[in-house]
């Protein structure tokens, strides 16, 4: 495929995109099928509309679909059987008869005493998989008591200052039998080497851990923006990251290249799709710069994605992004195992579709975009509790939220029957749609120079923005109805009371780590942080060991990070918008 | 897009959008008797949540205000310093991520240090209702959750610039 391009000086995307509108450009042959022509001919002129309909990614939707609009349609190549090639209706044989998708509830908030008993009411009630959720400090590699930290410790999330608070997350957690996310990205390498030595001081070798770390830098640059160092230095730490867990920590997803925060950031369907998997493509290339070979490390990389509430965008988009990444590892990169094709995401229902305004409303709007990730095969789920757009959540909505899901799993019928909705002439037109497009943005993004060069070039953070704007002005428009903010308001202040978060946490912490300072071994901790400078300095070498060195040292994760800044420098953004 | 960058002087008013018309030209219409609304976005904080003030940013262009943006990461120091240098007549803060009660006054109490206490301040993000008369007793306005239409927010900016002006003279 590879050669075929070159020799036609045209791109693989740009084949892939020529081969979908060939194939939809052939003619109807069978009498039945003319027969079909002849009835539409007849209905449009009885039906006629002149308005015009969009998908919420600017697809335009007509008001039906039959056969006609699956012309070139492949049902084996194209859609296959759940667990085969190229996965388009799901990446397991069993889908959810087998294992139902894992219910992951993001968590933390304060001190990692909260976040502990939070974890263990959620797992009491039937989670059954652990998400880590960081306070702003932590994300941006701060220490609880440094300066830039005040006022910040604990709000968003937990507050890990040093490997003794992972060790409290997980008190009485046993650490093998259950699987956690962690959303931690420029300090990720940093949060993995704790939560190891959390398992290694419990008795738990590391090739027990089962879970996740974020680790996706380049949705940093272009949506989250908690970034620290260059895009060079991060990536050659995530190089490292690859590596290491592929020796040592087999059933550690090392890597979940995420279109949840591009996709709240402003981009639509569309966008989400093509920048996220175009972000997934440069993980893979960087894997084969370190010198792995593809089938050797590509069933380490997992999916985020969002859910928002186009009910059939969403699922139309679950599906493409399964069939092109498929078709682009085997065909591009050259894949061979199948675990190297196959798609594994998370889901979280959408956060900016929630409002502010008549909160109760958003346990609707998470339920049909919960049922939309189900009937699009997610393996993992976590639901907004409704009073997000408010705080962090609490107890007893965090609880509803969970309970949203194991109704849809033990009530509804839905796991019964894999990809209940393949075969629908809409959804899989609109399947096909969103694959074309993204094409489409992959051959912009290498006309570019690539993913990274984009970004660089900010162009990915200026298409994100201007969709983001343009929707605000839908809404003033009220082109985009969204219920209870510009259609059907009501009057009401405060209809709520939410979880407050107040200076405690900070307070603790910062004691916390006084204490610590006061009690390390300091010859230890001074080696050990020299012997990370020099590591970091050496690109050559593999990180890990001396960063899993440090946090045993009882080296903060400020202090490993200002070694990184130290070596690496700072990352600043562009101030444009 | 080069224009969409470069227009943040608020020349570019080409593409008129409707739902802000209005505000445009009362923003005009200030503008005539003194000068431009100028106003610097900040993000002073801990915080990547950029959507909400990027497109603030294109709102306040499009309803013909001269806007600069502090871009991330800021410390309210910085941001103070900004407003200054840059002559603006508004500082809108931006914060989704609960921090507002500590770097919204710090950026208050930076203006009133570096001299520049007659600057005015509105807020936005994730604001609990029982924050709200704090942040006005440090003269931070607005103080808008999400949802907001941005026409209560450029109308609102305008009132004060206003009445600043209008007593001034």
């Amino acid at each position: 495929m590879i050669q075929v391009a070159r020799k036609n000086k045209q791109s693989f995307w740009s084949l892939k995109i020529k081969e979908i509108e060939n194939k939809r450009r052939e003619r109807p042959s069978t009498p039945e099928k003319k027969e079909l022509n002849k009835l539409l001919a007849s209905w449009r002129r009885r039906v006629s509309s002149t308005k015009q309909f969009e998908s919420s990614s600017g697809i335009p939707i007509r008001d039906i679909y039959t056969p006609q609009d699956l012309r070139g349609l492949s049902y084996t190549s194209d859609l296959g059987l759940p667990g085969e090639y190229p996965f388009t209706r799901g990446i397991y044989h069993t889908m959810y008869r087998g294992k139902l998708w894992t219910m992951r509830m993001f968590s933390g908030f304060g001190t990692p005493e909260d976040t502990n008993r939070r974890l263990k009411h959620l797992l009491e009630n039937g989670e059954t998989g652990l998400s880590l959720a960081f306070d702003m400090p932590t994300l941006y590699g701060y220490d609880a008591d440094h300066k830039r930290a005040r006022g910040e410790v604990g709000r968003c999330g937990v507050n890990v200052s040093s490997v003794a608070d992972m060790e409290t997350i997980f008190e009485g957690i046993p650490l093998d039998q259950v699987s956690t996310s962690m959303t931690i990205n420029a300090p990720a390498p940093i949060l993995t080497c704790m939560y190891a030595a959390t398992a290694e001081k419990a008795g738990i070798p590391l090739g027990k851990l089962r879970g996740t770390t974020q680790t996706d830098i380049l949705k940093e640059y272009i949506a989250q923006k908690e970034w620290v160092f260059p895009p060079e230095a991060h990536l050659r730490l995530i190089r490292d990251m690859i590596a290491y867990c592929t020796q040592h920590m087999p059933h550690w997803h090392c890597i979940s290249i995420s279109g949840y925060h591009i996709r709240e950031a402003g981009a639509n369907a569309v966008q989400e799709l093509a920048f996220t998997l175009a972000d997934g493509f440069a993980y893979v290339e960087l894997g084969l710069e370190a010198g792995l070979k593809v089938d050797d490390f590509a069933d380490r990389l997992s999916f985020f994605f969002n859910c928002d509430i186009d009910f059939f965008e969403e699922i139309a988009k679950f599906r493409a992004a399964r069939k092109i990444w498929a078709t682009v590892m085997k065909e591009k990169y050259g894949a061979k195992k199948p675990g190297s094709m196959l798609l594994r995401f998370h889901t979280q229902s959408s956060g900016a579709s929630l409002t502010w305004q008549q909160p109760l409303n958003n346990i609707v709007r998470t339920t049909i975009e919960a049922l939309a990730a189900v009937l699009a095969g997610t393996q993992s789920l976590h639901t907004n509790a409704y009073d997000e757009a408010w705080a962090l959540p609490t107890e007893e909505t965090a609880t509803i939220a969970l309970r949203t899901q194991q109704i849809i799993a033990e009530e509804t019928g839905i796991p019964k029957v894999a990809d209940s909705l393949g075969g629908s002439y809409y959804v899989e037109w609109l399947t096909k749609e969103m694959e074309k497009r993204a094409y489409r943005y992959f051959e912009k993004i290498e006309s570019i120079g690539g993913i990274i060069e984009a970004i660089k070039a900010g162009y990915i953070q200026r298409e994100i923005a201007e969709t983001a704007y343009k929707r605000q002005q839908q809404i003033e428009k009220g082109e985009t109805v969204i219920v209870g903010v510009n259609k059907f308001m009501m009057n009401q202040k405060s209809p709520i009371k939410t979880l407050e978060i107040n200076d405690v946490a900070q307070r603790k912490q910062i004691e916390r780590l006084r204490i610590l300072k006061g009690r390390r071994e300091s010859r230890d901790l001074q080696n050990a942080l020299l012997r990370l400078k020099k590591t970091f300095m050496d690109t050559s070498a593999n990180s890990m060991p001396a960063i899993l060195t440090a946090v045993k040292a009882q080296a903060t994760l400020g202090e490993i990070m200002d070694v990184g800044r130290e070596v690496f420098g700072e990352w600043k953004g562009p101030g444009e918008f | 897009m080069l224009v969409e960058r470069s227009s943040a002087s608020g020349r570019d008013l080409g593409n008129s959008k409707v739902s802000i018309l209005a505000a445009r030209i009362s923003v005009q219409k200030t503008g005539s008797k003194s000068r431009r609304i100028r106003i610097l976005v900040a993000k002073p904080g801990l915080d990547g949540h950029d959507r909400g003030a990027l497109v603030l940013c294109r709102a306040f262009r499009d309803a013909g205000m001269e806007v600069i943006y502090s871009g991330l990461l800021v410390t309210p120091e910085q941001v103070a310093r900004i407003a200054i240098e840059e002559d603006v007549d508004v500082v809108a803060l931006s914060l989704l991520n609960g921090a507002h009660m500590t770097a919204f006054p710090a950026v208050a109490k930076a203006l009133r240090k570096m001299g520049g206490g007659d600057i005015l301040m509105v807020g936005g993000g994730i604001i609990p209702e029982q924050d709200k008369p704090l942040l006005e007793k440090e003269r931070i306005t607005g103080n808008f959750g999400p949802g907001t239409p941005l026409k209560t927010i450029i109308s609102h900016i305008v009132r004060k610039v206003e009445e600043k002006r209008r007593g001034k003279r």
